[in-house]
Order: C-alpha cells, then structure tokens, then sequence
C-alpha cells in the first residue's frame, strides 16, 4: 500500500458512479455477482449489481454463499471462474476458410474487434495471475494477438483483500492481499467502520486518473488509509492455508518417483476442474470445423486440460494414460517447469484448485506430503552413508 | 464419386437417437444433398438394399434374432456407427442384466414359451466391429452432424471423452456439487450434452456413460456424503449406462 498514494475515498454512489464512467466510455464492465449459489464474474449493469451483503465460505471442495451483516460487497474468496474467462475465452475462433466452386481455397484470419473490458474487483492474487498469463499468451515470439488486443484495452480496477477465505495461500506463494507497485488502474480498499461502508481508491494510471476526476469522491483521510491499511494487513495473517517453506522448483524436481502420486491419483477424477478454474492455466486445443458440403471449414481454439488422456495424445496413444501421471504433469508443472518456460510459478495461491475440485484435492497437502516423503528419503539415505 | 449412401438401423431401443438426424432441421436438406438415404425407416418407408456406405445403429442386442441381424448389417456396411447408450452400452434394458429374465417373462406373460430373449442386453460393440461409437441418452444432435460431416470429410469425429465437468467449467455453471452439495455424476460422465443438468441446478445422471478416464471409486463417498445411501447410489448408476458404470465400479 506504500507505492501509489492514496488518491481519494469513494463511498458507494461513487462506486456506482464509476461504473456509469466505464460504461459510458462505451466499455463493458465486469464484476462480481451473486448467481446460482455463488459470486461469480459477469457484466454488471450498476452497483446493485454487486454482492453487497454477501459472502462466502469455503473448504476443500466446498463453497458456501452467505449473507453478510456488514453488506460489504468485496468480502468474499474466489469464485469459479477467474479473468481469463473475458481474456482468454473458453472458445475463440481463429480463421476460416472457404472453397469456391473452381476448387480455390481462401483462408480468412478472424480479427473482430476486441471488447473493451473494465474489470471491476480483482484480487491482488489475480492481478499476479493475469501478469502471469500476459507472459504466457502475450510475450515472446507467436503473441495471441486476441488476447493482447483485450488485455490492452482492458481497465483494471483492483479490490485488495480483506476477507481471506480458508483456501487462500497468496502469501506463501510471495504475494499478500496488498496491491503493490503497477499493474493496475484504479485500486481500491473496502472499509466498513464507524466512519461508514467507503472505499478508499489509488490511482494507477493516467486511464484510472481520468476514471476518478470523473465521479464525485472525497480526498483520502488519514481515518480511512489507517483502516484500510489494517483490514489489509490483518489479512495478511489470516491466510487459510500455507504452501510449505521449501523451495518447491527443487522439491518437484526430485519428487518425480514419489509414492505420493499414486496416493493421489487413487483420490483425483481427472475431471479437469482445477485446470479450468486455475487463472493461469492456458492451455487449449484446437478445433477443427467443417460444414457437411465440405465447402466452409473453420478453427477454434477451446480450453484444453493435462487432465484429458487425448491432451498428450501422440502417435500410438496417450503420453500420460495413467491419472498418476497426468496429476503429477499439472503440479510439477505449476509449481517447478513454469519456471523454466515463463520464468516464475504458475501458481498465485488463489485457492481455486482447492475449493472446486470436487474431492477437495489440496494443492498446499500435496506439496507437504511431497516434502515429508522426499525429507523422510533424504535421512534415510543420510543414515545409510553414515553407517558405511 | 458417387454420393455416399447412409442407412439407419434399429434394434431395441426408444427411437429417441435416430430421432435426433430428422431433429437435425436446419441441415437436412443439406445433408439430403450430401448423402442419399438409402434406409431409415423412421423417415420413409422407400428402402434402397445394401451395401451402405454409412450406418447409424440405434439399439441394444437383446434377442438371438437381433444379434443375427447386426451381424447382417455389418456385413452390409462400410462405416459402422453406434448411436445411443442402448446400443453403446446397452441401454436401460441392460438392467435385465443383474436380474433372472426367466422370472420377468414368467411374471409378464401369459404364455412364457412365446418370449424369445437374451439374459442380457448387450452393446453392438460385444457382437461386431464397431468404427465409432456415439453416447448418450439421447444423442447430442450437433455430435451427431460432427460424425456424419467427418464421415464426409474423411476425417476423425472431435468427439472429446473427457468429463462433463469441462463443459460446466466452459459455460460458467457453478458446480452443484461443491457450490451446493448436490449429488453430480458429472466427474465421471463423458461429456457431449453440454453440461445440461447441472446448468439447471440438477446433478448429471450418467447419461453418457463413463467418460475417458472415470475415477468412479473416488466420487462414490462424495455422493455418500451428499445423502445418498448404498442404494440410491446403485440407483443413480444404474440407469441407461448400468453395465459400463457397473464396470468401472468393479475395476
């Protein structure tokens, strides 16, 4: 909270209000929202739309929506979706092509023109994410040119976080509920006291800048940003879980034959969900479309998952059959081989695979139960050299 | 080259899946263009004889004189398609499986004698070759256009076996299990109806049939702690997929 000044307090017109900025700067506005049972991200038409009075509590394969007496509206974990569902699309096609009646082919690349999103409320954790993606999808050599497009013209309105749920872990995966440094065009800090519900906002951005001198705000108070402040450093302490402090690049590395696969595997449906939830899982597949006259053919880009057996399927069958193998795929890759793709981890400490795997798979047990088991290999080899 | 012929055949099954090409409204004069329909009895009653270039089956085996009959129709046909959990795994009829046929027909009909059936019902796939086989209860219609259209193009079906959990995940439905505690087959049912059920707050109940790679073992407590007894679990496996979850549940 130290880098960017506070710049203003909103109170919850003034939310409302920016909401009507955005969308009258002919942006769609995304926040959450309460659907089905739980706060999911949509579009969000104005203030009412959000979940003022309503939060959730989580476990390990399970998520619970409940009602909150202080009405605040960011008091909740992550839902199951994360940004990626408006930045990377499930489904994105990617050319045509047509046959004329002389035979000829003509290929046509799909170029819509991108939406221009306003994301309202991400969590310091998918701020991280959705850097985390940009790397992934938009650097190096072959840029996805329909993310770069919406990930450019996307307005960030970050929410730093209050209320961390039971499967959170940013901290110990090197973030906290803070936002820091950049990233960001606005970012805001709920407080709900004696003093009122209000929001304290920093600017980010020249966009965020011009955002706010457009609604009615008051001048941040030392009142406020020394409430915000604390909300967001209790926080800090009131992680719901922890990653174990070893070096987990190294540990997967030298886990690859562990025993605790298998314990895995017996427990895990291969079903996919942590994948899809994950908010920097980016893997697709593509999809090839033809009509029945053969005459108009198309390619999409689908979301894919390590979990499906055709995923690694080469000549002559599937790489990684067993759900063993394929488990194993996605953590060592999450959490050891991101590095050497993408240079840093794949993981945010979200708490998504955690919650919404439906067997409550715990992300933060596994690298445990990895670092007893290889603790456990490395003394008893200790004990085996020093009988020698 | 000549137009591909398609027939269509039926052994015991609802009607429900070949009913699915004629609810194809949009594409049936096109795919009417594409292929001639040489035998589907549901639409016309004109049948051209074999061979047939492509065969959609409909059905379970159920009778000796059927599973005579679908060694005649892969005799007669180049590319062999099952559609439908009747004829991919045997359908609800396949409940006979765990019983005594015998007792039914005896308790059924007045003269037993006349009922000429098999202890089982079995998927096309155990009596002939198969080249692909379709899921569900019902079929999905665009699957089906996927199948008939790669047929065409000479080209394998994108027919993903993966769980239903993919599709729920891609359409945005909150998951009915963790979200709320509603029993859900969906982890372990291969995908192809879009995720229907649960994006209307019900859980899946198989009607696909096991998915690529079903970890069935490891759902069952799930639905144990979600309020199902020994019982309602045999019940919610065993309905139009029974032998192939049975199957899994035993592996």
């Amino acid at each position: 909270m130290t880098n960017n000044p506070a710049t203003g307090v909103l109170d919850r017109d003034g939310l409302s209000a920016l909401i009507e900025v955005l969308a009258a700067q002919g942006r769609t506005v995304i926040g959450p929202t309460v659907r089905d049972g739980a706060i999911v991200l949509a579009e969000i038409g104005s203030a009412d739309d959000l979940p003022f009075g309503w939060g959730s509590e989580v476990e390990a394969g399970r998520y619970r929506l409940v009602p909150r007496a202080d009405g605040a509206v960011f008091a909740h974990t992550a839902g199951p979706q994360s940004w990626k569902t408006f930045l990377h699309p499930q489904r994105e096609k990617l050319w045509s092509a047509e046959r004329t009646p002389d035979g000829a082919l003509s290929v046509t690349e799909d170029d819509p023109e991108q939406t221009s999103y306003a994301f309202l409320g991400v969590r310091p954790c998918d701020l991280r994410a959705i850097t985390i993606q940009d790397r992934v999808l938009a650097g190096g050599r072959y840029p996805d040119r329909g993310y770069r497009e919406r990930r450019t013209g996307a307005f960030l309105i970050a929410a730093e976080c209050t209320e961390p749920g039971a499967t959170c872990f940013c901290v110990s995966m090197g973030g906290g509920p803070a936002v820091d440094g950049s990233g960001f065009d606005l970012a805001l800090t709920e407080v709900l006291d004696q003093g009122g519900h209000r929001f304290l906002v920093r600017v980010g951005s020249e966009a965020g800048r011009d955002a706010l001198d457009g609604v009615p705000h008051a001048p941040a108070d030392a009142e406020t940003e020394y409430a915000a402040r604390a909300a967001v450093d209790a926080a800090r302490d009131r992680m719901g879980r922890a990653m174990p402090p070893v070096d987990l690049r190294t540990l997967m590395g030298e886990s690859l034959e562990a025993d605790r696969w298998d314990d895995v595997a017996a427990r895990c449906l291969t079903c996919g969900n942590c994948t899809m939830v994950c908010p920097t899982c980016f893997c697709t597949t593509t999809e090839e479309v033809t009509d029945l006259t053969g005459d108009h053919a198309e390619r999409w880009l689908r979301w894919d998952s390590c979990f499906d057996v055709a995923f690694s399927h080469l000549h002559g069958g599937p790489v990684r059959a067993s759900a063993r193998s394929r488990y194993r795929q996605w953590l060592t890759h999450k959490l050891s081989t991101w590095y050497e793709q993408f240079g840093s981890s794949g993981c945010v400490g979200c708490g998504r695979c955690v919650t919404w795997c439906p067997v409550g798979i715990d992300i933060t047990e596994e690298a445990a139960a990895l670092h007893d088991e290889r603790a456990g290999r490395l003394r008893h080899e200790k004990q085996k050299e020093t009988q020698r | 080259m000549s137009v591909p012929t398609l027939a269509v055949f039926k052994l015991a099954s609802c009607d429900g899946c070949q009913l699915t090409l004629l609810d194809c409204e949009d594409e049936l004069l096109t795919l009417a263009g594409e292929v001639r329909i040489a035998h589907f009895l549901e639409a016309s009653s004109a049948v051209t004889p074999g061979p047939y270039d492509l065969a959609l089956v409909e059905g379970s085996v159920t009778t000796p004189a059927d599973a005579e009959r679908v060694r005649e129709i892969r005799a007669q046909s180049r590319h062999l398609v099952t559609i439908g959990a009747c004829a991919t795994a045997g359908g609800i009829q396949a409940l006979r499986n765990f019983a005594d046929v015998e007792e039914f027909t005896r308790a059924v009909y007045a003269r037993p004698d006349y009922i000429d059936v098999l202890a089982t019902s079995t998927p096309v796939s155990d009596h002939v070759d198969v080249d692909f086989e379709l899921r569900g209860c019902p079929i999905d219609r665009k699957q089906l256009l996927e199948v008939i259209t790669a047929y065409l193009a000479g080209r394998k079906p994108d027919i993903p076996d993966h769980s239903v959990c993919f599709a729920c995940k891609r359409r945005g439905t909150v998951c009915v299990t963790v979200a709320h505690g509603t029993p859900c087959l969906g982890p372990v049912t291969h995908a192809g109806c879009g995720a229907i059920c649960p994006a209307y707050g019900r859980g899946c109940y198989g009607c696909f049939g096991p998915s690529g790679s079903p970890n069935l073992r490891a759902l069952i407590p799930l639905l144990h702690r979600d309020g199902m007894d020994d019982r309602a679990v045999e019940r919610l496996l065993r309905t139009f997929n029974a032998p192939a979850f049975d199957k899994e549940v035993r592996s």
